[in-house]
């Protein structure tokens, strides 16, 4: 164990204080609630000691100290807090607000401005100058990012997150004196990651956003905490929602609340690709296909087909006549709720989804073991990384976020496989390049089997590998991070190395918001809830489309995915096919259905979502568009239109002790245990059938990787799952994963609708890579 | 090439081989060059450091911080090679020693760098040359050339078996370079802005070795005391400002120049007998005594020794050496206004009250001169000054505060006669001053 950090007496404001040795001052002070203000500290940034607002008197300097680079001492006497220190804020203050333009009443910032906030505690009311102001115009540096430049204040916050924090370096400093401004990498516009970070750390509106620039003021939006829609990492966000037309308008994302997994960070798709919602094409009424052709009609109406059409094929051909296919942008609750609706209600077991990651094959290798699944936060703080396959600086912004201030922070040791020169080797103490396909190889090989490397490897660079492996085998804590490459064997191998080393753990990266949950719920033909396995086996997604083409397949309902798209299906084999699509859009899926009922995305809906480290978290529906309706809401419709009892398929109800573990329930001959296992738990029975929490409830009592602290998780806190005590999982065809390869700019149907995205892929190459869609 | 001038009461050490032809190698060698390292070489690097301690050696580049314990501040050992840095950036207004001294006799900075490195066991020594001294890059170029042939630099130099290889590097134009950690990050490649400190350069310096910075001036003498001993180097001047120093006389004189004189020679004398007093039968108005940061000393002030200590009681300081003297034709709004468009100028930006503030005092003085002041700019001004003055992330600020405020608190009245649009009551504005306000 590392020994406690040696602690130093200072005094501060006359308080005496204790603060670990080698800490800042200004971190010492704000850790017992005094402010001492700064514009250009920057926790985990680098020190500037630039603004020199938190200049303090420290006894015995002959000068004022600036705080943020003072290093506490033992006997250290301070004050930040009299005349003269007073007057040094205001001078700074005033000095600044000389060429800080005053149009703060239409400024973006303004209501959220340090800088407002500065004069506001120390004074400079007025100004003492009569020249006019330096004036340079605006810029705009990217399809999201314009710079305000007189309102700039030189903190060089933006730099340093720029190039520290994201290791891009796009942003840098021209001229000096008065002159000096910040300046973007390619003369006049950037050519970076367009993460916004810059935007996000400024504290005045000199960076602003072009997806929220002069559309509102910070306090005429509600900011709702929620987690991100795009990819798998599970960013906290804050998103901004104002009252419009049509509903409720998401008008910014951000991170002001650094409480989440992400800290600072967001990437392009959380911060500016919520426009989807509000997209012309989006659907906000059901569609029937009458006479050929997809014709808006009532919910009513729409419910009623589906339920008469699904009963008429169960009961003529039987449940296996009909898929299901799910989502990876659905909440858990969905996700369990589908399945549960196929094979209890639907009396099938065809259901699936678009699977990214190996989580059953991690699962089977992990059951009744000790847990070694790592969460986000894990990565931040692991002594050692080791990632094969995958480029997470476009697939998984987050976790490259993670990686590489781990190692600017806290030096941990990044060793990379890949058959890439991916961009985080600049991070990396080793980087091992490998022909494609043969991460097998070297997971076979770090696991132990030295034949393994001879397909891959030139006799020369064996000793490199035997010295990464003894290396590795002799990490302690060690976090072993892979992406889709590695697949059934190759899980099983990265485990077995991982099980080895004490202290190890293991990250499977799959690629979109949910698409852990959608595994962790059993969306599979042969997997309940939890890896459970179910009875009988049902039919996975590429058998569904040949016996839809054999016309066996009589009904299909798709929730949330397009897989004509993702799988490049003929359209025509479904044409004897019941098809039901539920989705925002019009995608190719929904173009040859029979009904389209639009659906809520995951920024307008309650519930939770798993990343894909197995850290739960709740999204919190923020905003809405008239019309749609949430998945979870559609399947009880739809169930109800069955004739099928709601109260078996959502345990909901007061005084219920009805049996409704129909799920894994139902096939293990329990019953009643849901009701007892409420009482256990001093839980109330929900009193809606749409309430997803109360299917929360049901996922708890069933998968016991998820009984995790609900007041943690309620209160908007990650809760790492536990994939050890899952069932026994299965070992599943690897080509039946399907990586979505993603990049920074694209995810799936979200991105192609989004504005935003497609606004920085264009800029960027004149025709936008073409990506497939879910 | 500037012409060389002299007076008896000079002490020649630093410019004993001005003009008498020491950039060549072999003239050097003559005149007793690279005899002071070979002395070094037999010496222990305690023994070193303490004769420079003892000669009383204080910076030359205008901080006056004692050499030898500069350099006893660097670590014995080190994880990482330890460097020389010859600070030859001489930018301060007024000063003009260092270019003499590239000029006449390089190869007694390079002898220096090479006894700095002996003393502190680097192996490397880089030469900073300010940038607009392009012309006298090259005598250093050739200086080190030559030293290299001679295999007194390179590897086992004066076989020796130690190694020490010197280089030159070329500034970019930047006053701001000249303050010593600005001057590593130029020299790394990177903009010339001062970094945090503590960690000092003794202990974290050029790419993060230990490192010694001293002025040119400062290196040059350093042979001298090793050969005429710490004892006599010490005597030349008052007790703990040993040596001489190199006086640069400008201004409203009768023979301006670069002079050699003890440490703690009276300024008074230094004007009126060494510099030949004020042309024209005009009278003194004021004396900057060490170049323009330094704050301004009235007539009244200047019988005063000119050692650290003694101009530090009058409230300036010695500063680089740069004497400049103003006789009553001067305006001095408008002299404070050049000195603080070239402190506005110079000013890197990095911190809010230099940039903003030399801007501010350049604005407002701009206005001031054409006659357009406020009584409340003289104020404002002041207040401005005072608000920079010890807050600024380096000294670049103060050295604009400190004259800004002495130039408000001596001459209050002669700002008041700019009000009201009154015409300034000076005729005297020299040429180039006029040039250079009309592109403000």
């Amino acid at each position: 164990m590392a020994d406690a950090p040696k602690l130093v007496n200072l005094t501060v404001d006359g308080k005496k204080l204790t603060a670990p040795a080698g800490s800042l001052l200004i971190d010492a002070c704000k850790n017992v609630g005094i402010e001492v203000p700064s514009f250009c500290y920057y926790p985990n940034l680098s020190l500037q000691g630039a603004c020199r607002m938190c200049l303090v008197r420290v006894e015995k300097m002959p000068k004022l100290q600036t705080a943020c680079t003072t290093v506490v001492a033992e006997g250290m006497v301070v004050a930040t807090d009299n005349e003269e220190i007073k007057q040094a804020r205001k001078a700074m203050v005033e000095l600044l607000l000389g060429n800080h333009p005053l149009d703060c009443p239409v400024c973006d910032a303004g209501g959220e401005c340090e800088l407002q906030d500065m004069t506001f505690s120390y004074g400079a009311a007025e100004s003492k100058y009569m020249e006019p102001k330096n004036h340079k115009d605006e810029q705009q540096w990217s399809p999201v990012v314009f710079f305000d430049r007189p309102r700039c204040i030189l903190c060089y916050r933006c730099v340093r997150v720029c190039g520290e924090g994201m290791d891009v370096w796009a942003l840098g400093v021209q001229n000096r004196g008065v002159s000096s401004i910040i300046a973007p990498n390619k003369e006049d516009h950037l050519e970076c990651e367009e993460c916004g970070m810059c935007i996000d750390i400024c504290p005045v509106g000199a960076l602003t956003s072009g997806a929220y620039r002069y559309k509102t003021r910070p306090w005429e939006m509600n900011h709702v905490g929620t987690t991100c829609a795009h990819c798998a990492d599970g960013c906290k966000t804050t998103l901004g929602v104002r009252r419009a037309d049509e509903g409720m308008e998401i008008v910014r994302g951000d991170n002001r609340d650094k409480s989440g997994i992400n800290n600072d960070f967001l990437c392009m798709k959380g911060r500016y690709a919520f426009d989807f919602a509000n997209h012309e094409d989006r659907l906000t009424q059901p569609l029937i296909r009458k006479n050929g052709k997809l014709t808006p009609s009532t919910w009513e109406e729409a419910f009623e087909l589906v339920g008469k059409k699904l009963n008429e094929v169960r009961m003529r051909d039987g449940g296996s006549a009909i898929g299901v296919i799910g989502s990876t942008h659905t909440t858990n609750e969905e996700n369990y709720l589908l399945q549960k609706f196929a094979r209890a209600v639907l009396e099938s077991n065809n259901i699936d989804h678009h699977r990214t990651a190996d989580f059953p094959a991690l699962a089977a290798v992990l059951s009744g073991k000790q847990e070694i699944t790592a969460s986000m936060r894990d990565v931040y703080n692991a002594p050692a990384i080791l990632l094969i396959g995958n480029d997470p600086t476009e697939q998984h912004p987050l976790l490259a976020w993670q990686i590489r201030n781990n190692v600017r922070l806290h030096g941990a040791k990044l060793h990379i496989i890949n058959s890439e020169p991916i961009k985080l080797r600049r991070q990396a103490t080793s980087f091992t390049q490998i022909p494609v396909g043969a991460e097998l190889n070297a997971a076979s090989f770090l696991a132990g089997d030295d034949s393994a490397l001879n397909a891959i490897t030139a006799s020369a660079s064996r000793e490199n590998w035997a010295a990464l492996r003894n290396q590795l085998r002799n990490t302690e804590n060690l976090v072993i991070i892979f992406g889709s490459e590695i697949r059934g064997a190759a899980v099983t191998a990265v485990t077995h190395l991982a099980s080895s080393i004490s202290g190890a753990k293991v990250i499977a990266l799959a690629d979109y918001a949910n698409s852990r949950g959608a595994s962790d719920m059993g969306l599979y033909p042969d997997l309940l809830p939890g890896y459970h396995p179910a009875a009988k086996s049902g039919l996975t997604l590429p058998q569904m489309a040949e016996n839809a083409k054999s016309g066996k397949l009589k009904a299909l309902y798709v929730v949330g995915s397009n897989p004509l798209a993702r799988f490049h299906l003929d359209s025509q084999i479904f044409a004897g096919t019941f098809v039901v699509v539920q989705d925002m859009f019009l995608t190719e899926t929904a173009t040859i259905a029979d009904v389209v009922l639009p659906a809520a995305n995951l920024y307008e809906k309650t519930g939770t979502i798993t990343n894909t480290c197995g850290d739960v978290q709740i999204v919190k529906k923020a905003s809405e568009v008239n019309g749609p309706k949430s998945d979870f809401e559609m399947i009880v419709r739809i169930a109800d239109a069955m004739g099928y009892d709601v109260r078996n398929l959502v345990p909901f109800g007061r005084g219920e002790t009805a049996d409704m573990g129909q799920s894994r329930g139902a096939q293990s001959g329990e019953a009643d245990r849901h009701a007892v296992w409420l009482q256990a738990n001093n839980l109330e029975p929900k009193l809606s059938p749409f309430d997803p929490m109360a299917i929360f409830d049901e996922i708890q009592r069933l998968v016991p990787g998820y009984r995790v602290s609900r007041l943690n998780l309620l209160s908007g806190n990650d809760e790492h799952t536990q994939l050890s005590q899952s069932g026994p999982g299965a070992k599943h065809d690897p080509a039946l994963i399907v990586p979505a390869h993603d990049n920074l700019f694209s995810s799936g149907t979200l991105g192609r609708y989004s504005r935003a995205l497609n606004s920085v892929m264009e800029n960027r190459n004149p025709q936008p890579a073409e990506v497939a869609a879910d | 090439m500037a012409d060389l001038v002299s007076h008896p009461d000079e002490v020649r050490v630093v410019s004993k081989r001005f003009g008498k032809g020491a950039t060549n190698i072999d003239r050097y060698i003559e005149l007793d060059g690279y005899k002071a390292v070979r002395k070094a070489l037999t010496m222990e690097p305690d023994a070193i450091i303490n004769e420079v301690k003892n000669s009383g050696l204080r910076g030359r580049g205008g901080a006056g911080f004692s050499t030898g314990l500069k350099w006893s501040f660097v670590p014995k050992q080190a994880s990482k090679p330890k460097y020389i840095l010859c600070n030859g950036d001489e930018s301060e207004p007024g000063t003009c020693k260092d270019r003499l001294i590239f000029e006449h006799d390089p190869h007694a900075v390079i002898e220096g760098v090479m006894i700095a490195a002996l003393a502190v066991g680097a192996t490397k020594g880089y030469i900073y040359i300010r940038g607009e001294y392009r012309y006298l890059s090259e005598i250093m170029q050739k200086a080190i050339a030559d030293v290299y042939a001679k295999g007194f630099a390179g590897k086992n130099i004066f076989g020796s078996g130690k190694d020490l290889d010197i280089y030159w590097h070329g500034g970019a134009g930047a006053y701001e370079v000249g303050e010593e950690s600005a001057l590593m990050e130029s020299l790394e490649g990177k903009r010339g802005i001062p970094r945090i400190r503590p960690p000092f350069p003794a202990v974290v310096g050029l790419w993060g070795g230990p490192t010694v910075i001293n002025n040119a001036e400062t290196l040059a003498s350093v042979p001298h005391i090793l050969l005429g001993g710490a004892e006599w180097y010490a005597n030349l001047g008052p007790p703990k400002n040993g040596g001489t120093r190199l006086f640069c006389l400008a201004g409203d004189l009768e023979k301006p120049g670069v002079y050699e004189l003890p440490m703690g020679y009276n300024l008074k004398k230094m004007i009126y007998e060494v510099g030949g007093g004020i042309p024209n039968g005009r009278k003194l108005k004021a004396v900057v005594p060490g170049g323009s940061s330094t704050p301004i000393l009235l007539p009244e002030e200047i019988d005063v020794a000119m050692d650290f200590d003694s101009v530090a009681k009058t409230g300036s300081m010695l500063g680089s050496g740069g004497v400049v003297v103003l006789d009553d034709t001067v305006c001095m709004v408008k002299f404070a206004l050049r000195t603080i468009k070239f402190y506005q100028h110079e000013s890197c930006g990095w911190c809010i009250p230099c940039r903003e503030g030399t801007d501010w005092l350049k604005k407002t003085l701009i206005r001031f001169h054409n006659g357009a002041g406020l009584k409340k700019d003289i104020d404002n001004m002041y207040y401005l000054s005072e608000n920079m003055l010890g807050r600024t992330f380096c000294p670049l600020g103060d050295a604009a505060a400190m004259p800004m405020m002495a130039f408000v608190k001596k001459f209050r009245k002669e700002f008041e006669d700019h009000l009201d649009g009154k015409p300034c009551p000076y005729e005297k504005a020299s040429e180039e001053i006029n040039r250079e306000l009309a592109v403000l």
